[in-house]
């Protein structure tokens, strides 16, 4: 029996706004002392009323837009109850059936094609606080996260692989990166995502029983829970059995998701419109600047690049896929003027490298300016250094920011291109060598080498491609 | 009139501790209530939308500025149990 | 010394003439809440020390020349209004010891205004009741006879200024918990337009229903409280952003070219005897003052209460939620997390608002929340839908308040639903938004009858005039109120 898992991800993404959904405490928790950006309002004290935040609602009509979606005329807040520790007054401010967003999607490269995963919906709501569990009978809570603004990205269940899913939940990451409102950080929990994993026979339409997956805190873990979710159910339908509708987290350590009982007892959220909070009337004019406002998104530029300078296109795609990668090329390219090719060697090159061996997203890394790479393309252009210790000079730039031209010369790797500088060595070279010379008389070509080295001695650096050529010219006239 | 099951039911979902003799009353006295709320079927509304808010208002939304938060002492002085600078529970037993 | 019975005007020519100050009026009144809360329990924090130490600076505020009119002016908080650094506790076990690093907004207005804060009053347990016995603490008595209620739930509030325990105070309505109260207790009270005051700071009951609103002597210092309280707060998004004009030209003193509707569906079968003609002969003084009086119809209104009963419980199941025992207020204390949740709600809530959280939860759970709540809330459209067509051919509603004056302590508690029935005429001016004043009419069996005033939303002023003229016709003048010194003496 063939089967196809059936998948969806609901993806949650904390909006860097400066402050809270509901209230003016600063958004940027993050390594804040515990309880030290809370005020009444996130903390759930009585009396307290909720004010939205206009860049928040901003960001998720953005963000829903770069995804296809539609934005009605009318929103609203709804009030989501159930109790736990981490939500102090007792609800969610959240949104249920009159969302910011409907009706998206989202290509994604499978298989040399394409495949279109629907977006249900994009919507805005608060974070909870955070529990942690120090000791055996107690927990302690920390609001410094609670009322964050979150947004909520659901897709269709549309996706057929762990894969499709790593993929997605990619792209969704560097489309948040790029309109610039998540910092994409899934260790620390700013950027979260859920699977509802399901199984069925090839070729059906009707839906099995899927499961929540929860706990996937790194793009591996989203391949290696889905594949584990999607093994386990086949093999539980195949022996006969049935799947349990269940919430389940993926523990890394036993490399498998493992049944939790769910937060409520029940589910019923008793959802109802939140009466603190005017519904939306979102003007058509406000959407149309959002819209305009839009950076352009990877797809498009890398089209554009492409064709303006004369890339391949997967070199295009693949430097558009960060928006400070893509940055980085185009000032680069403008600044050397020449082939854009070549900017793109370097970036996806020795940059590359260097920022994997540093565990660095090009987002994250400052240091490496257009002006500094441009210089080192013109220096190796003008044949002031070689192309090996033109690398070396990057390298030194990428970790120190020092101007490249004083790296060459605090390292000493400026070569000589100019003939009247070279010439003298030249021929005290080819004196010095007969050997070498008439091996390359009688043929030997690569004997010419040596010669090559001892003017790069004499000279500690110069042009080769000169110095051989020089050589070979000396050489002749002295036959001649 | 209300089963003595749901009112156990509500009452779970809204975490109220009732005892026998409380669960026996409010199943009484909420029946009786119930009964009287009931009368609303009585409105025709098939035409008719749900107001959520009298008001006329809409898109009350406020600058992403930051104010001052309280001061950490403030957030945790009436704590009913505090560990340092954390609100502290018992064990969340899942 | 009688400084105490003065209004809030009377105090306000004698503090700006420097004849007294403000210490000796606060005193005055601190001396009156020692001498008769004992009999009327009204306060659950009297504010001693805060007091005489606002009076203080009122004084200094008064000698730079400062003539606001609430300077110096003793003024007691319904205890579901956040002082910061006092308790309050909604007279509930749950928030007994909860003191609150902040202020409601109304508290800060009225102390920017350089009012006296004097204490925290009497409630039913977080605003659900009528009668104020809900109170965890205990209840409060009628000033006009100390074995009927004060109504509520703004019952401390009421009986404060009615017994001049405080020159005015501060309440809140949710169905009715201002006015009710104002109306078995004999003093005006007032219920705003939802959106003409900010809500933030207030314990929340029905988030969609709640307003505060003022307990004074007279529609004067109504006029002069509802000034100071009134306008948009950018910390409540369901404040509107209505100008708010000057109450005081309300006071006007005749009803040339107002029309007045009297909703017939307001004249129930439940009318006490003698309350029908009583509101009736109040009424006849309005067309006197020149106002046209017309018959109109509500037809809904007999709705109002089910629509009532079931959009304030469930708005008020889930605002009560927040209530843990995690962050604030009682803790059960138990090992089990879980178990606290229950054991901490069970212990800490009473009866009353156990039974309104049961109802709003059912209202909204799974397989009934179309049958109740959204039901409830087409009801809404319905209703108000009424009171704009009414408005439309008129200026204001004139009505009962209570279909009953103050009854005997104890007498409603073994059924709720009794209960809710003191609340028929003034729940639909939650239920659509309008403002609403009760003001003294008349004398049922030696206890105080009120005359309802309900206007459009925004139309504050409207109501201000009908009141102010009809208590200015001189057609109903209080009795003296009864000696309560000298009742504990007999006691």
């Amino acid at each position: 029996m063939a089967w196809e898992p059936v998948i969806g991800l609901e993806i949650h993404a904390q909006l860097l706004t400066r402050s809270k959904m509901f209230c003016g405490c600063s958004a940027a928790y993050a390594d804040a002392a515990p309880n030290s950006h809370v005020c009444p309002v996130c903390a759930g004290m009585p009396g307290v009323l909720p004010v939205a935040n206009e860049e928040a609602v901003r960001c998720t009509i953005m963000t829903a837009l770069a995804l296809h979606c539609s934005i009605p005329e009318f929103s609203k807040f709804d009030r989501k109850n159930y109790f736990y520790p981490d939500l102090p007054k007792g609800y969610q401010i959240s949104q249920f059936d009159l969302p910011l967003s409907r009706n998206g999607y989202l290509d994604i490269p499978c298989d040399g094609t394409a495949r279109r995963i629907g977006i249900t919906r994009v919507h805005l709501e608060e974070d909870t606080g955070k529990n942690t569990h120090p000791g055996t009978g107690y927990s302690l809570i920390d609001f410094n996260r609670c009322g964050v603004p979150l947004m909520e990205i659901v897709s269709e269940p549309d996706l057929r692989s762990a894969e499709d899913a790593r993929r997605y939940f990619m792209q969704i990451r560097s489309i948040l990166l790029y309109l610039g409102v998540n910092n994409g950080d899934m260790s620390k929990g700013c950027l979260r995502c859920d699977a509802n994993v399901s199984v069925r026979p090839a070729g059906s339409t009707t839906f099995g029983v899927k499961t929540e997956v929860k706990n996937m805190n790194s793009f591996k873990a989203v391949k290696l829970a889905i594949d584990f979710e999607v093994a386990r159910q086949i093999k539980i339908l195949e022996a006969g059995g049935r799947i349990q509708q269940e919430t389940r987290g993926w523990v890394e350590e036993e490399r498998g998701t493992v049944s939790q009982r769910s937060k409520e007892d029940s589910n019923d959220y008793r959802y109802f419109p939140e009466p603190d909070l005017p519904p939306l009337v979102i003007d058509r004019s406000w959407v149309e600047d959002i819209r305009t406002g839009l950076p352009e998104m990877a797809g498009e530029r890398a089209t554009r690049l492409a064709r303006l300078y004369g890339l391949p296109e997967t070199d295009a795609l693949q430097l558009t896929t960060s928006r400070a990668m893509a940055d980085l090329f185009e000032h680069t390219a403008l600044l050397v003027g020449s082939d854009g090719r070549e900017v793109a060697k370097w970036l996806l090159g020795e940059f590359q490298r260097l920022l994997n061996d540093s565990g660095l997203e090009a987002e994250e890394h400052t240091v490496v300016r257009p002006e500094g790479l441009a210089s080192i393309i013109k220096l190796v252009e003008a044949g002031r250094v070689s192309s090996t210790a033109a690398k070396t000079v990057f390298e030194s730039y990428f970790r120190t920011g020092q101007d490249p031209e004083s790296i060459v010369r605090d390292l000493g790797l400026q070569q000589v291109s100019d003939r009247s500088s070279l010439e003298p060595a030249a021929r005290k070279a080819i004196a010095e060598n007969p050997q070498a010379v008439n091996d390359y008389k009688r043929g030997k070509t690569q004997a010419l080498g040596r010669v090559v080295g001892a003017v790069m001695k004499e000279m500690r650096g110069a042009n080769p491609a000169l110095v051989g050529d020089l050589l070979r010219e000396i050489i002749g006239e002295q036959d001649s | 009139m209300i089963a003595r099951s749901d009112v156990q039911k509500v009452a779970a979902l809204a975490r109220l501790e009732l005892s026998e003799d409380q669960l026996e009353r409010m199943t009484t006295e909420l029946g009786a209530i119930l009964e009287h709320i009931a009368t609303l079927s009585e409105l025709r509304t098939d035409h008719i939308g749900p107001t959520s808010q009298v008001l006329d208002l809409h898109n009350v939304l406020r600058e992403d500025s930051e104010r001052p938060s309280l001061p950490v002492e403030a957030v945790l002085a009436n704590a009913p149990d505090r560990e340092e600078d954390y609100f502290r529970v018992r064990a969340i037993l899942e | 010394m009688t400084l105490h019975t003065l209004t809030i005007h009377e105090a306000g020519d004698l503090l700006r003439s420097r004849d007294i100050s403000a210490v000796e009026l606060t005193t005055a009144v601190l001396d009156r809440m020692s001498v008769v809360d004992d009999l009327v329990r009204a306060y659950i924090t009297r504010l001693e020390d805060r007091a005489i130490a606002m009076a203080e600076e009122a004084d200094r505020r008064l000698a730079a020349g400062d003539d606001g009119p609430l300077v110096g002016i003793p003024i007691a908080l319904k205890d579901v209004l956040c002082l910061a650094g006092e308790p309050t506790t909604a007279a509930s076990r749950i928030l007994e010891h909860f003191v609150p690093p902040y202020s409601a907004t109304v508290v800060k207005r009225l102390e920017a205004a350089g009012a006296v804060f004097v204490g925290k009053t009497n409630l039913d347990e977080f605003a659900m009741g009528s009668s104020t016995e809900h109170s965890a603490f205990f209840p409060t008595h009628n000033p006009w006879n100390l074995d009927m209620v004060p109504g509520g739930s703004s019952g401390g509030s009421a009986a404060a200024v009615a017994a001049d325990m405080a020159l005015a105070s501060l309440g809140s309505d949710t169905g009715g918990s201002i006015r009710q109260p104002a109306s078995l207790c004999g003093v005006v009270g007032f219920k705003p337009s939802y959106g003409r005051v900010s809500r933030y700071g207030l314990l929340a009951f029905a988030s969609s229903l709640d307003q505060i609103g003022p307990f004074t002597k007279d529609v004067t210092d109504c006029a002069i409280m509802l000034q100071a309280l009134a306008g948009h707060d950018p910390m409540d998004s369901t404040t509107a952003r209505v100008p708010v004009p000057n109450y005081a030209e309300a006071l006007q003193g005749d009803l040339r070219g107002v029309r007045l509707g009297v909703p017939k569906e307001y004249f129930v079968e439940g009318l006490q005897p003698g309350m029908e003609d009583m509101v009736r002969g109040a009424i006849a003084a309005l067309r006197d003052l020149g106002a046209e009086i017309v018959d109109v119809s509500l037809p809904s209104t007999r709705y109002a209460l089910a629509t009532y009963y079931i959009i304030a419980p469930a708005e008020a199941s889930a605002n009560l939620a927040r209530y843990d025992g995690i962050k604030y207020g009682y803790s059960a204390g138990v090992p089990s997390m879980w178990e606290n949740y229950n054991l901490t709600r069970g212990a800490g809530f009473g009866d009353e608002v156990k039974r309104r959280i049961m109802i709003g939860t059912y209202a909204l759970s799974e397989g009934y929340a179309d049958q109740y709540y959204r039901q409830a809330q087409k009801a809404r459209t319905i209703i108000k839908a009424e009171f704009d067509e009414v408005f439309r051919t008129c200026d204001a509603l004139v009505s009962p308040v209570s279909p009953i004056v103050a009854f005997p302590l104890g007498q409603k508690l073994s059924d709720p639903y009794q209960m809710y029935l003191c609340d028929i005429c003034t729940l639909p001016a939650n239920i659509a938004g309008v403002a609403g004043v009760s003001v003294p009419c008349g004398m049922l069996e030696g206890l105080p009858v009120g005359l309802q005033v309900q206007a459009p939303a925004f139309s504050e002023s409207v109501a201000l005039r009908v009141a102010y003229a009809f208590e200015q016709s001189g057609h109903f003048v209080a009795p003296a109120k009864p000696e309560l010194v000298a009742s504990l003496a007999e006691g």
